[in-house]
């Protein structure tokens, strides 16, 4: 079985963002970046999935060159080749354009099952892999909470809202979205770093791929939200225990 | 004809604040308003069959949806058979001059985004609170059977885990845990200001998917929904997923070391600071003040 994951490089979690001189979008001059941490999810229930049905896994992410950290990261933890979409103006593709690029990419590789994360951290429009479904013709199902696979037929929980949940069957190939905390994550080994950089990482240009960036959407302009409530800022405990006491009548 | 289709869903209240935002709308662009309630047993495919020949038919030139799992399991595919780019988790819709823009959250609420959708149909879908207003008048909701063009999915009965041994929903007092608090073993603190509040213990998301609390105690939209007296959030960003989960809160109190955390601008009372160094003398302080 051929397993296809489509990860996304993001910035760390605990970044402080600010907006670039432009306004468009943020200063990415001191930015750390890490795997989408719901793609993470997405790769670890690929490789368990190969390791009970066999196959391989095929990492594939659009991105600029720092990209590469995330790919070679993925390679570590046991993915077996992966794609890199060269595209340095990433962030300016909209949602629809990126999914263009992304299945052009799986069409090449005809997978038995895609998957990614459910949202991403970034933009976390959680478009991806519906928008990849639509374009490669195959079923979808989003928020994956857990995926079996028997006689060439899919059985997926899906995550509802408010604590619901529902089994829904459909043939493959498929494409999946993975909600985070679907399995617990692996580190990648010395052993596996180490075997990553002798593995295969295809590079492909969006013109290779017959992709062009046509905008369904113009970014105005980025902003730090304004504040819905007047918020008074303690500097110390004692301030805040006389708050809880005086105010909000709790002790 | 042409217009705004409002696609509501059965059940979910973020339908109601979907509609009046599509009346809202369609009275500051001039244009007519629809709104449909897609009937039968979901699915992505017969949904997204049934409303493209319906926006087909009509051509509509605004989609809206509420911003539900629902609607996130198809409106991006129903939006790619238009060759469109669906604009999810609207917080905000402004007309200027007869041109929609609208906002939606980046980096987890960290940012917001101004975005100016080009062509037709826009497909855009609602976060709860993204419209305030009190647009009048009433429009005709009309149901619509889902296409039955032979769908792939084959949905089973919806079912709900193990009943719930935790009942956050009618706690008077929340200490709710986030990613700040680094590691399983540090949760102590948060156990220790718990006992000496006497609250309840409730988390985000990512504790829960760690498997550092059980799960029954995430509070957001795929967890619990709380309205306790007070809910005091510590270590935690606040993602609109969080919020929703605990807006009804009646005092918030937010302690996290990043000032741009989008909890405090929910908070009542916020302290920026190293909730390592809070924790122990805010427990202390507490305990004293209690007596």
């Amino acid at each position: 079985m051929k397993i296809l994951v489509a990860i996304k490089q993001v910035p760390a979690r605990d970044s402080l963002l600010t907006a670039a001189a432009s306004g468009k979008w943020i200063d990415e001059s001191n930015l750390e970046y890490e795997i989408n941490e719901p793609d993470a999810y997405a790769l670890e229930e690929a490789l368990q999935l190969k390791e009970v049905h066999g196959g391989e896994v095929v990492a594939l992410c659009a991105g600029p060159d720092r990209a590469s950290a995330t790919i070679r990261e993925a390679l570590a933890k046991g993915a077996d080749r992966a794609i890199h979409i060269a595209v340095d103006d990433i962030v300016e593709w909209d949602t629809l354009a990126t999914a263009k690029l992304l299945a052009a990419a799986v069409k090449t590789e005809a997978p038995d099952l895609v998957l990614t994360g459910l949202q991403s951290d970034d933009v976390g429009a959680g478009q991806a892999g519906v928008v990849m479904a639509e374009l490669l013709g195959l079923p979808h199902a989003t928020i994956i909470m857990q995926v079996d696979i028997e006689g060439g037929m899919l059985r997926v929980k899906r995550e509802l809202e408010d604590g619901w949940f529902q089994h829904v069957g459909m043939p493959l190939p498929a494409v999946l979205t993975i909600q985070s905390g679907i399995k617990k994550l692996r580190y990648a080994t010395l052993m596996g770093i180490k075997k990553a950089k002798t593995k295969e990482v295809k590079s492909l240009t969006p013109g290779d791929l017959g992709v062009s960036r046509i905008a369904s959407y113009e970014l105005v302009g980025v902003t730090l939200p304004q504040k819905s409530k007047q918020t008074q800022m303690l500097k110390t405990v004692a301030e805040l225990v006389e708050k809880l006491k005086n105010e909000v009548h709790v002790l | 004809m042409s217009g705004i289709l409002a696609v509501l869903e059965a059940g979910n209240k973020l339908s109601i604040e979907t509609m009046v935002a599509a009346m809202d709308l369609g009275a500051k662009l001039g244009l007519s308003v629809h709104s449909v309630e897609p009937d039968g047993v979901y699915t992505a495919d017969g949904f997204t069959d049934g409303l493209a020949d319906l926006i087909r038919a009509k051509q509509f030139q605004v989609v809206l949806f509420p911003h539900t799992y629902q609607v996130r399991d198809f409106a991006p595919k129903l939006a790619t058979r238009f060759d469109r780019a669906f604009i999810s988790d609207v917080i905000r819709l402004r007309v200027d001059g007869g041109v929609l823009f609208v906002t939606r959250q980046l980096f987890q609420g960290k940012m917001n985004a101004e975005i100016q959708p080009l062509g037709e149909p826009v497909f855009l879908s609602l976060q709860a609170g993204a419209y305030r207003g009190g647009a009048g008048g009433s429009i005709q909701v009309e149901t619509m059977p889902a296409a039955s063009a032979a769908p792939r999915q084959k949905p089973e009965e919806k079912f709900r885990e193990a009943a719930r041994a935790v009942d956050l929903s009618a706690a008077p007092i929340i200490v709710s845990v986030g990613r700040g608090i680094k590691e399983k073993e540090n949760l102590s603190l948060i156990e220790d200001l718990a006992g000496a509040l006497g609250a309840e213990i409730a988390a985000s998301r990512p504790i829960c998917d760690n498997g550092w609390l059980p799960m029954e105690r995430q509070v957001g939209s795929s967890g619990q929904t709380v309205a306790p007296k007070l809910y005091v959030a510590v270590g935690l960003s606040g993602a609109i997923q969080h919020l929703v989960g605990m807006q009804g809160a009646k005092t918030v109190v937010a302690i996290n070391k990043d000032e741009n955390a989008p909890i405090f601008e929910v908070a009542d009372y916020g302290m920026c600071a190293d909730l390592f160094e809070v924790l122990p003398a805010l427990t202390a302080a507490i305990r004293a003040a209690k007596g």
